[in-house]
Formats: C-alpha cells, structure tokens, sequence
C-alpha cells in the first residue's frame, strides 16, 4: 500500500485463544482477552505496554469499547474496522500506518467467537437483503456456490478438484494438535457427504467452532529488542469488489488480484518468493480462486494445480506449495472471522514453530484474508529478518 | 429535494403491476441494479426508471438442500438490458437449471405480508 513503508513494523507477538468447544458461558471477551493476554505473554510485552487497540466480531456491537475496558486500557488509538473475516488483515495495514505516524507504538488486534456454542444464528445479526433474501440463498454457502458454479462453467473445474482442497487441508490439520477435525478425509468422502448448496457438499464448507485469538504488532525497531524472532510486514493491500454475490463484479476473478497486486509491489517480491500460503478457505473454491488471484498459478488453472496433493504436507517435495498449512478453516479452526489465524500461522511458520507441520527454510509467508462473501479482500506478505 | 419514495417502494410498485423495474444511468449510459438514489457510475442522482423486457440468460446457478423440505434453485440471472440479480428458475427441476439457459420473468405473489419477487421460468428460442 502507498504510504506505508515495508519492513517498518512487525507482528512480534501471536496466541490462539481456546478453540474448538470453549466452556459455557465464556464470552468472546474473554476470548479476545485471552487471546490478548497470550499473545503478549509470547512476546514478553504487558497490557501497559499496550497503546493501540483492535478488535472485530461478529458478537459484540463495540467490541473495542468492551475489551479496553476488559483489559483496564485507555489506548491512545482504536480501530474497530469489520468487513468480515479479513478484518484483521486490515487492522495489520491500519496498525502499520499508526505507529509509524507515532499514534501508538504497540498495537494488538483481537478476535473472539462462540458461535458453536450459542449457535451460528444467534452468533451473527440476519441482515434482510430485499433483492436476494426472498430467493432464501443459504449464506454464506450459496454465494459461494454460485461462484463456484461460475467457475466449473468457464474453466471446467470439477467437483473432485475442489474436494482435493478439502483433503490437502485435512492431512495438514492432522499435523496440527490443535486442530479440530482428527479423522482422515478421501476425495470421495468430500463428494458423498450431504450437500449443502450444490456443488459444495458440508465437506466443501469451512467448520463451525468457538475460538479467538490476538496479533501484537509494533515497530521494527521495537520488535528487534524482543523475545521471539520479529515477523516483518514487508506488504499489505486491499481491496473492495461488492457486498453482495448479485453485486459481484465477475464470479470467477476476486479483489485478491488487486490486494496481492498491492501487496506484492510493496514487498517487492513476487509468488515465487513466498514460502507458506495462508489462504481463507470458507470453501474449497476459495483457495482456488486465492492460488490464482495472488498468481501461483494462472487464471482457470487453479483446479488443475491443486490435483495429486500438491498443496498437502510432503516435506518440501519438488514442484508442491504449502498452502493452510495449520489445516485451514475447512478442518482446523473457523469461528466466523477466520481471518486472525491467517496472520498467527504466517508468524509461527516464519519462526519455525510449527512442529510436524512446519515448512523448511520458511522465509516469507502470505496471509490472504477474505471477508463476506469474496467481497473484502486483503494481503499481508510477513517475512524474518533475511527477507527484510 | 427529498425522495418522495424510496427506490425500494418503486420497484415493488412495478413488481405488483407484473413489471421488473431497473434504473438507467443517462450519464453513464448503463443501467443500475439495485436500485439506488445515487448512481454508482457517476456519483449523479439522475437516474430513470425502466421496465425490462423479461428476457435474460442464467449467469450462475445452485441448488439450497434445506435441512427440511425440498431442494430449490438460487440463480443470478443477466438480463438483456444489462443488468444482473438473484433469483430463482422454475418450473423445471432445481438441478436441471444451467449456465447460459435463456429464461424469462414472471412474478412470483407469495401473499400475506410478503412481497412479490421476480422469479424466471425456461424460455427456450427466446
């Protein structure tokens, strides 16, 4: 993005709140605060060293408002921007632009969800659409099935392909301990499950869980001095394409274009450079659309690319991509607003944290966040000190 | 000067007279779906209204498997005119509604309270 410079700040501290089932009665500020409290615990900073303040949910109407005074904080700057599930990744760019304008100096950005537990109706407010919903889509499924629709018709992408997606993130979600789907899962598993809005069957949809977590971001300068290796924001972009799936520009090319296009020229560095994918993957097709939106592969190709595994752990072999290598939205965690674990994964891949999961040699990681139904868009290149 | 309806009210007016209404922009030379009272091309709030002809061509397509009841189609449908919105294809089975089928509207009267919605039905040759 122009204006902000690369390198000048840092996501320094990452932690997951509790996932999965969380126990009844938390309060997705609890989460937040958790996550929060975590998150600086792992970097070795403290609430008074916190002065910038970010947070979105789908379960709090103020939620910024909530977690200062949760947290006993008086931040000197706030943001509270939500466009869905990549909020978070417009918090790092909006965080980037405060503290190098010296508005605050150490800014965390919190998520919280308990939408499995008082129920995905409850957890999110129906908005009455008077020109789609009397057609009673199934959202956010439906949109997204239209799109993939789209996608099989121009470019002959098969069900079987998408289903590939759920399956690579599967076997990398078994790497994960923290994961929430344990079992194993086959193509044809995908195919035969009960379907939710045509293509997708509920194996081709992201999970339904609880969960929260927190990014702490400060200067480079600041980062060098503590606990854990910095993770640089070398590139940010965004972009805006519609709110509503009728409103879509074209099904089949997403913002993502413009948010790499941005982020990549910021970080000067190109598809090719980047070692972990973290892509929103609401749905198979959407890490489709992502690989090749954000270039790894070309426009229509996508479903081809991701055949054999390709995407699935192999220990680095010839010619495959890490991509969701925690396990994704589709079998690791997905609250709602995936789009916070995006950012924790990057930095843990790029501190070589990962365990069984990790990806060799990891220098540069790309967290694609993607909010409503493809219709908020936003890139965040991170890379350690060798990529600076 | 303020609006004397909203958008919303006008289209439904058309709907209960059997007419899909859309907006055309004279600045920008396109039509706007849905309608708004400023236009998103040209940032004017001249915008006319129009009645379509009815026909367009299925732009995208899937079938809703509720969790009780019958599986129905959800469709974006491209209008002649040049403008695209949700709706649903009948009178052939939700499955067999394809990209690039040409359709026609026709109303669809829920009754009650509930608005009329502009659905589409097969239009073959058309």
């Amino acid at each position: 993005m122009d204006g902000l410079k690369r390198g000048s700040a840092a996501i320094v501290g990452v932690a997951e709140s509790d996932l999965g089932h969380v126990a009844d009665d938390l309060s997705v500020i609890d989460l937040m605060a958790q996550g929060t409290k975590r998150a600086l615990d792992d970097c070795g900073l403290t609430l008074k060293d916190v002065d910038g303040l970010f947070s979105a949910t789908s379960q709090s109407r103020l939620s910024v408002l909530a977690l200062a005074e949760y947290l006993g904080l008086d931040p000197k700057f706030i943001g509270s921007t939500i466009v869905g599930g990549s909020s978070f990744e417009y918090h790092v760019a909006q965080a980037m632009g405060a503290i190098a304008l010296g508005l605050c100096n150490v800014a965390v950005i919190a998520y919280g969800s308990t939408q499995r537990s008082v129920g995905r109706k409850q957890a999110s407010l129906r908005e009455i659409n008077p020109y789609e919903t009397p057609f009673r889509p199934f959202m956010p499924s439906s949109a997204y099935a239209l799109a993939a629709s789209r996608h099989m018709h121009e470019f002959g992408t098969t069900r079987e392909q998408m289903a590939a997606v759920a399956v690579a993130a599967r076997e990398w979600a078994l790497l994960n301990p923290v994961a929430w789907e344990k079992k194993p899962l086959t193509i044809e598993g995908v195919l035969s499950s009960r379907m939710v809005s045509w293509p997708f069957t509920v194996r081709d949809c992201c999970l339904v869980t609880d969960g929260g977590g927190a990014v702490v971001v400060t200067s480079a300068e600041r980062a060098r001095s503590l606990r854990k290796k910095p993770a640089y924001v070398l590139g940010c972009g965004q972009s805006i394409t519609h709110a509503s799936i009728s409103g879509m520009p074209d099904l089949t090319v997403t913002g993502a274009q413009a948010s790499g296009k941005a982020a990549y020229a910021m970080a000067r560095l190109g598809p090719a450079d980047v070692d972990a994918v973290e892509l929103y993957d609401a749905f198979t097709l959407n890490t489709i659309l992502f690989l090749e939106d954000l270039g790894f592969c070309r426009k229509g190709e996508g479903g081809a690319f991701v055949e054999g595994g390709r995407i699935a752990p192999q220990g680095g072999s010839a010619g495959s991509l890490p991509v969701n290598t925690n396990g994704g939205g589709l079998s690791y965690c997905h609250p709602g607003m995936y789009g916070i674990f995006l950012l924790i994964e990057a930095v843990r891949q790029l501190r070589g944290e990962c365990g069984a999961r990790q990806v060799p040699d990891c220098e540069v990681a790309l967290a694609h966040g993607n909010g409503g139904v493809l219709s908020s868009q936003a890139t965040v290149i991170l890379g350690g000190e060798a990529a600076l | 000067m303020p609006s004397p309806h909203s958008p919303l009210k006008t289209y439904l007016d058309h709907l209960e007279r059997g007419e899909l209404a859309y907006q055309f922009s004279p600045e920008a030379g396109k039509p706007v779906f849905y309608p708004r009272v400023v236009c998103p091309f040209t940032g004017s709030e001249r915008l006319e209204w129009r009645v379509s002809k009815g026909l367009g061509t299925v732009y995208a397509t899937t079938v809703v498997h509720p969790a009780d009841g019958a599986p129905f189609n959800v469709a974006l449908i491209d209008c002649d005119e040049g403008f695209r919105l949700m709706s649903r294809v009948e009178d052939i089975a939700p499955d067999q509604v394809k990209i690039g089928q040409r359709v026609r509207f026709r109303v669809h009267r829920p009754g009650g309270e509930e608005a009329p919605c502009p659905v589409f039905v097969p239009a073959e040759g058309a």
